[in-house]
């Protein structure tokens, strides 16, 4: 099916596309031929019910659907022009260049300092350890932990509050330098204070990544993103300018759900 | 249209609609028994309308809290919060016509002299299409639809030609009987009035298409 | 303030509820009693165990034992440093008639008829002191040597009249006395429950114990960690999941048939050695650890591979940075109780031939050797009263043994538990 795409998109660079995307679990089909691309520096929010197969997608935007022996990917999905399926590209190459952040915190159980430095460690992204530590305070900088936490970097990591141990892991993600990140529900277990402390860290980071995140609630999709496509049974409905999606949806499905008349 | 899921949400949008719908009811009787009173000369008419004024400006503050309640507890998005947005602003257009009609009943308990005026039967033609736009747009917005503003915004071309030519003409009546000249210009003023309660119509046909489509109908030369 | 407040109500307690809340109460009271009792009555089992195991045992440390003075000096034996160094060192001063010097002092010191009851090899005692200090040789000195095991039972009241007669009459003179025996620790068996120890057992138990470890758990580790991380499901794996399951359960002694038919047949020169013993505890081991394995790897959290994953860690950095760290107390839980109780095993090791009598500690893994428990079951066969305390001893020594070794798998747990 069609997907609704908004005009007045501009042209913007497409860090990642997908064409005719299918992906099926045996013979379960839980994404039905979605074709979008993705823009650098812009946050695009993937919204949906549940069970619309938005985390699905979102998934196999770095192959982590390999860990499912059942999943099966059709279509094209490129990175620079090149697809990460079927062309050479190293799967652990592409993991470190889209990066991907879970919805509930999932912290090494390892020190503060190590978390962050496992990644660029075993991609040798530092010659030595002085490097190494400026790396580390470089990404809990950028992830706005760096004053909590620059005292007690020995601390286990699992010591810290819900929304620390997430800011963390996005540090963790950050650490290998990735061109894209993808966030999984990132604030579904968090508070608000915490929940605002990601969203402005979110906005903060639009300008360095392509962020792709899935959300179930459309407030924080409203908020945070530029961009929105909305998910339905499998299909992309609607895709265009979160203003345009959230003030005027041209699709009913699309209408119907933000406005809370689904189901 | 469906029904949301949270119902109480749909109670709300429509208890925010039946407050809009009265005060628009209300406003229309006002210009009418404001015209009648000008023109039959019944100062106790014009007593009843000025009094009444006061229930549209209650209605109005009414429709300001469930607005401002609505947006702060619902989070309403879409085609919900350009019905949000366009309610707010038609009671506050809504509460103008209103206004005016009040103020074309002042201006009855102050003309002195009918019989004299030509002018005198040209006004309640104008007030006429004047509250039959009023009645439409009202109508336009229950139905939610975006034709019927157009045409509503169309109309208005008629009070406008309306005005131009009472102008002229109690301003030649008055060069003509100097006599005349304050009973004149309270009619200049009535016929203002009613002028502006067809800009105002339109206003709220702009509203109503907002509401109902996302987008404003193109700009026309008023 | 407000109106005051009407008085909240309380629930209705009819007397049919109350009945059947006081039936509850009852049941739990009955359920904690029962609990309670369970405890209680395992405790006093475990502590009638030891208290009986140590009364008895606490004998078997000990040793009837003569004093007996010797003038070395006096006695002509001439030796020093380098002539009596090394292992010819005995025979040099037996060459020399040092068991006649003992036997003579002996009778000096005791009587005729208590010298002949000293232990027949008690001379070696004394030759072994000499060959460590050669300087002995210039002085004087007093040996408690072991007396024969007939005054030794004589003394604890069995025996003949004559010979119970003998050893109270030097006790009271003070020349027979029960001593801590050290040496209990250091000595192999023997025939003679006086100069018995379990040394010989304890060192063949360690290496075989060390073999057993190092074939048991790597390739237990491997095989667990192969089945969890990178097997597919399909019916291979199941069969082999049901195979592994099934070979826990299989009784001790039909892997001591397999050792037999196997193991023996491929080092037919190693009966006895620690190596064949280790290789059949091995394979009885490894089922436990393989499956205990599994279980810790089974609790490590998906999340933590995910997040390992989604940086960029091969399959093989997850395993061995993440999975393995985690896994790892589990994994020893399981290793140790496995190795604990290959350590207790009798049945298997007397089927491969590791019950012969072996007077000297084993050299390496392919020397003869015995275990603990074979020991103790080979004692405990003996006639000699005297060897029943030395059993209880050695069981002592088994169960302290095996009380280290869980000790260490506490700690090890306790120090590689992380929390998440």
């Amino acid at each position: 099916m069609v997907t609704l795409v908004h005009p007045n998109l501009e042209d913007t660079d497409a860090k990642m596309s997908a064409r005719n995307v299918s992906i099926y679990y045996g013979d379960k089909k839980a994404i039905d031929d979605v074709s979008i691309n993705i823009p650098t520096k812009y946050v695009t929010a993937f919204i949906g019910p549940s069970g619309c197969g938005k985390s699905t997608f979102l998934r196999a935007l770095n192959r982590m659907n390999d860990t499912i022996a059942s999943a099966r990917v059709e279509g094209e999905i490129t990175l620079d022009g090149e697809d990460i399926y079927r062309s050479a590209m190293d799967v652990v190459q592409l993991r470190a260049r889209v990066g991907m952040v879970f919805q509930k915190p999932n912290p090494f159980p390892k020190s503060i300092y190590e978390n962050v430095a496992y990644g660029p460690r075993i991609h040798g992204l530092a010659e030595d350890k002085g490097a190494l530590d400026g790396i580390v305070e470089t990404s809990l900088r950028r992830a706005g932990l760096w004053e909590e936490v620059k005292d007690r970097l020995a601390d286990s990591g699992t010591a810290l509050s819900g929304g620390q141990q997430q800011r963390l892991c996005i540090a963790r993600a950050i650490a290998v330098d990735p061109e894209v990140i993808l966030m999984d529900e990132p604030c579904s277990a968090l508070d608000p204070i915490a929940t605002a402390k990601i969203e402005e860290l979110i906005d903060e980071l639009s300008g360095r990544y392509a962020i792709v995140i899935v959300t179930h609630s459309m407030q924080q999709a409203a908020r945070v993103s530029q961009r929105t496509a909305f998910f339905h049974l499998g299909k992309m409905v609607e895709y265009g300018r979160t203003t345009d999606i959230f003030t005027n949806p041209l699709e009913e499905r699309t209408k119907d759900y933000i406005t809370g008349r689904y189901g | 249209m469906t029904e949301h899921t949270v119902k109480a949400f749909d109670e709300d949008i429509t208890r925010l609609r039946g407050l809009i719908a009265e005060m628009g009811g209300l406003a229309e009787v006002a210009l009418q028994e404001a015209m009648d009173a000008l023109v039959k000369g019944d100062d106790e008419l014009a007593e009843k309308v000025i009094r009444g004024d006061r229930k549209i400006d209650a209605l109005e503050s009414e429709v300001d809290k469930l607005a401002v309640r609505i947006i702060a507890l619902r989070a309403p998005m879409a085609d919900d919060l350009r019905e949000v947005i366009a309610a707010l602003k038609i009671a506050g257009v809504v509460e103008r016509i209103g206004d005016y009609s009040k103020n074309i009943a002042k201006a009855s308990r102050v003309i002195g002299e009918r019989k004299q005026f030509e002018p005198l039967t040209l006004l309640p033609a104008m007030a006429d299409v004047a509250g039959e736009m009023v009645h439409d747009v009202l109508t336009a917005y229950a139905a939610r639809d975006p034709v019927l503003a157009r045409e509503v915004i169309a109309t208005d071309e008629k009070v406008d030609a309306f005005y131009n030519s009472i102008f002229r003409n109690v301003v030649t009546h008055m060069v003509e009987n100097p006599a005349s000249i304050s009973a004149g210009a309270q009619l200049l003023f009535v016929a203002r009035n009613i002028e502006r309660i067809g800009d105002h119509s339109t206003n709220v046909a702009e509203m109503v298409h907002f509401a109902a489509t996302g987008t404003y109908p193109a700009d026309e030369d008023a | 303030m407000s109106e005051p407040v009407a008085p909240l109500r309380a629930p209705t307690r009819t007397p049919a509820f109350e009945a059947r809340l006081k039936k509850r109460y009852a049941a739990e009271r009955r359920f904690r009693l029962a609990g309670l009792s369970a405890i209680v009555f395992s405790v006093a089992v475990l502590a009638f165990l030891l208290a009986t195991m140590g009364l008895n045992g606490i004998g078997g440390f000990q040793r009837a034992e003569l004093a007996v003075p010797i003038d070395f000096a006096e006695s002509g034996l001439a030796g020093d440093e380098s002539t009596l160094a090394g292992p010819t060192g005995v025979s040099a001063l037996e060459a020399q008639g040092l068991p006649d010097v003992v036997a003579f002092y002996a009778g000096q010191a005791l009587g005729e008829q208590a010298a002949s009851e000293l232990s027949p090899n008690a001379w070696r005692e004394v030759a072994e002191a000499v060959v460590a200090d050669p300087s002995l040789l210039r002085q004087q000195a007093t040996f408690h040597l072991p007396a024969s095991s007939d005054l030794a039972s004589a003394l604890r009241g069995e025996g003949s009249a004559e010979q119970i007669a003998l050893a109270s009459e030097l006790e009271r003179a003070g020349k027979l006395e029960r001593n801590f025996d050290g040496g209990f620790l250091a000595r192999s068996d023997a025939t003679d429950p006086q100069q018995v120890g379990i040394w010989g057992a304890l060192k063949g138990s360690m290496l075989t114990m060390l073999v057993t470890l190092a074939l048991a758990f790597p390739i237990g580790v491997m095989a667990a960690l192969y089945l969890e991380e990178y097997a597919t499901r399909n019916r291979w794996t199941d069969l082999i999941e049901v195979s592994i399951n099934n070979l826990a359960a299989v009784p001790s002694i039909i892997f001591g048939l397999l050792g037999l038919a196997v193991f023996l047949w491929i080092f037919p020169t190693y009966r006895s050695a620690p190596l064949i013993g280790g290789l059949t505890l091995a394979l009885m081991t490894m089922p436990v650890i393989v499956i205990s394995g599994r279980n810790a790897i089974k609790a490590v959290p998906p999340s933590i591979r995910d997040g390992a994953l989604a940086i960029g860690a091969s399959p093989v950095q997850v395993v061995f940075h993440h999975v393995l760290p985690l896994a790892l107390p589990g994994i020893l839980t399981g290793t140790i109780i496995g190795m604990a109780r290959a350590l207790g095993e009798t049945a298997p090791l007397l089927m491969i031939g590791m019950r012969a009598f072996i007077a000297t500690p084993p050299d390496g893994f392919t020397s003869p050797a015995t275990v603990l428990p074979v020991q103790i079951f080979l004692w405990s066969d003996e006639v000699n009263q005297g060897f029943v305390e030395r059993t209880s001893a050695a069981i002592i020594v088994l169960l302290v043994f095996l009380l280290l070794m869980n000790g260490l798998a506490i700690y090890l747990r306790n120090r590689f538990e992380k929390k998440w």
